[in-house]
């Protein structure tokens, strides 16, 4: 135990599946409904009355999108919450009185919310089958990148759940700033269909470069540079882990 | 003494603001005895247990348990330490039994079902088991979070006001809880606010005041050193002034010249062998008297003194 305490990592990591069982509802039915939706109103309704994207057909085009708009905001909100609520009912004290350092609290708390993301991602290209025909161009890269999407935003869950000192903090994120960069980051549509200046200003959006690397993994073809989109995915996921290390260094909003 | 099982040194916390919680506090803590740390309200109790813990981050001084020096070396020491918090602090949604095996687990121990058992049976938890936790009395709650600090099997555990709004069955069911832990040779800390606790309990005291540790001692020196005994004896006929014979004692009359009041000793006798003297010297003298009360100063009366000095 005296590197790293598995059995420590192993029962945050329990505890934290169980806690997402405990409320199915919330964390897996939820979503799938609301993605379910979108499938309906943009996919079946206005979809079918619009071209094919780069010869894609539009319902397809979507699913990618979709698909991180929910790894995005779950895996954010898992982990903040996954972190917050020990603070906020104070059971923290067990989890900072123990032999545990950062790497068991992040493989306990964000492995759990990555596993959350990625059950949901699967009953999310499940559920998509229903109602459009899409395809998976490289599978291994597609679990891949939505593996290192999902444990990215959970890490930034994580500092989320940390910063937060109150319930309105910890949505504040996810609903103005996440949600609308998402949105904006051709989500539902290709970047290249936007004028000038629309064109340049969504290039300093990060979430295009996530969108995009992940679409390149389902269809081959990409708005951007997809070597610079596994770079922006793997550069936020180490300053997330930077950030994490620091906090348990300095003990920033844990200790007082 | 044996060897120590903690040793603080020069600890100081002062929080963000300068609130001074911790002032140089140095202590020594026996491996297999259970010290109780008494004190107002705010005098540094929770602080020092956090620092110790790995909840407060000192501002200065040094932290050793079991030889090594926590500011390096926490993650074996902290394996072998257990603490039961003030708050009922505990996820209200987990089940009695799960929430016990995680704290093993938490520890980096395995997995022990039997063990879990054992340990919610001598709390009388067993029957709760599968019940949520918030299902279950403010008591039984205390339980489990007793269960949870004592699922690793602690030989360092520390008790934060264990009995605080408990009943009284409950509170000596913790006293027999806390002499198993004594006889199994595990080292307990325990803060309260019931002096009658630390009496009990205790095999030293610490009072901590505004930070700073006042005394520890083992229970017989501070009462030999502190404490006291008080007679009130009632005269037959009041007296204008005290013979010479009485005079010898620590005694005075109040303005009715009909009682007579002896404050002395040192806790441990010799206050009740002066009275009997006292009296004997009044039967020598003929001075009649009607009624004796006499009572010794408890740690409690110690305590109080204490805390109420001015610094």
């Amino acid at each position: 135990m005296i590197g790293f305490n598995m059995r420590a990592a192993w029962a945050i990591y329990v505890r934290e599946v169980m806690r997402a069982m405990r409320t199915a509802m919330q964390s897996l039915l939820a979503p799938v409904l609301t993605t379910s939706l979108y499938f309906i109103v943009f996919g079946a309704a206005i979809g079918g009355r619009m071209d094919s994207v780069g010869g894609v057909n539009y319902g397809a085009f979507i699913v990618p999108g979709l698909l991180l708009l929910t790894l995005l905001s779950e895996s954010t909100s898992n982990a903040s919450f996954g972190i917050y609520m020990p603070r906020f009912t104070g059971t923290i004290y067990e989890l900072l009185s123990a032999p545990v350092g950062v790497a068991e609290t992040l493989a306990g708390f964000v492995g759990a919310a990555v596993t959350k993301s990625l059950i949901l991602a699967s009953i999310i290209l499940l559920t998509a089958t229903l109602f459009v025909d899409y395809r998976i161009e490289h599978p291994i890269l597609a679990i891949g990148y939505i593996m290192m999407v999902a444990s990215a935003f959970s890490l930034f869950g994580f500092i989320l759940g940390i910063w937060a000192d109150n319930f309105e903090k910890l949505s504040v994120v996810p609903l103005l700033f996440l949600m609308p960069l998402t949105f904006l980051g051709g989500t539902f549509y290709s970047i290249d269909m936007l004028p000038d200046p629309w064109r340049s200003i969504a290039l300093v959006n990060p979430i295009v470069y996530l969108v995009n690397g992940l679409r390149w993994t389902f269809y081959g073809a990409s708005d951007v540079n997809i070597w610079l989109s596994f770079g922006i995915t793997l550069g936020f996921l180490a300053a997330c882990v930077a950030v994490i290390a620091f906090i348990f260094k300095t003990g920033w909003r844990l200790r007082t | 003494m044996s060897e120590p099982i903690l040793e603080i040194e020069n600890l100081t916390k002062v929080f963000a603001g300068g609130f001074k919680a911790l002032d140089s506090v140095d202590l020594k803590i026996s491996k297999g005895e259970i010290f109780a740390l008494l004190g107002p309200n705010g005098a540094g109790k929770t602080t020092l247990i956090g620092a110790v813990c790995g909840l407060v981050r000192p501002t200065s001084g040094t932290i050793r348990a079991f030889g090594d020096d926590l500011s390096g070396n926490w993650r074996s020491a902290r394996a072998r330490i257990g603490l039961v918090p003030q708050e009922l602090s505990t996820d209200m949604f987990e089940p009695v039994r799960r929430a016990v095996a995680f704290s093993r687990g938490l520890f980096g121990r395995p997995s022990d079902p039997a063990r879990i058992e054992e340990i919610l049976k001598s709390l009388s938890l067993w029957d709760k088991r599968d019940e949520q936790i918030r299902r279950l009395s403010g008591g039984m709650k205390r339980r489990v979070l007793i269960a949870k600090a004592l699922a690793h099997d602690p030989e360092l555990l520390f008790l934060d006001e264990p009995t605080a709004g408990v009943d009284v069955e409950l509170r000596r069911d913790m006293w027999r809880l806390i002499g198993r832990l004594r006889d199994q040779g595990v080292t307990v800390i325990l803060t309260t606010h019931y002096i009658e606790e630390a009496e009990e309990m205790a095999d030293r005291v610490g009072i901590i005041r505004g930070g700073k540790l006042l005394m520890v001692d083992d229970k017989q020196s501070m009462m030999a050193r502190l404490g006291r005994t008080e007679a009130h004896i009632t005269l037959a006929a009041p007296l204008a002034e005290l013979p010479p014979e009485i005079a010898r004692f620590p005694v005075h009359l109040d303005s009715t010249g009909l009682d007579l009041c002896y404050r002395g000793g040192d806790g441990t006798g010799l206050g009740k062998k002066e009275v009997a003297d006292l009296t004997k010297a009044l039967t020598r003298a003929n001075i009649d008297y009607v009624g004796i009360e006499i009572s010794d100063s408890t740690l409690e009366d110690i305590f109080v003194g204490l805390v109420e000095e001015p610094s």
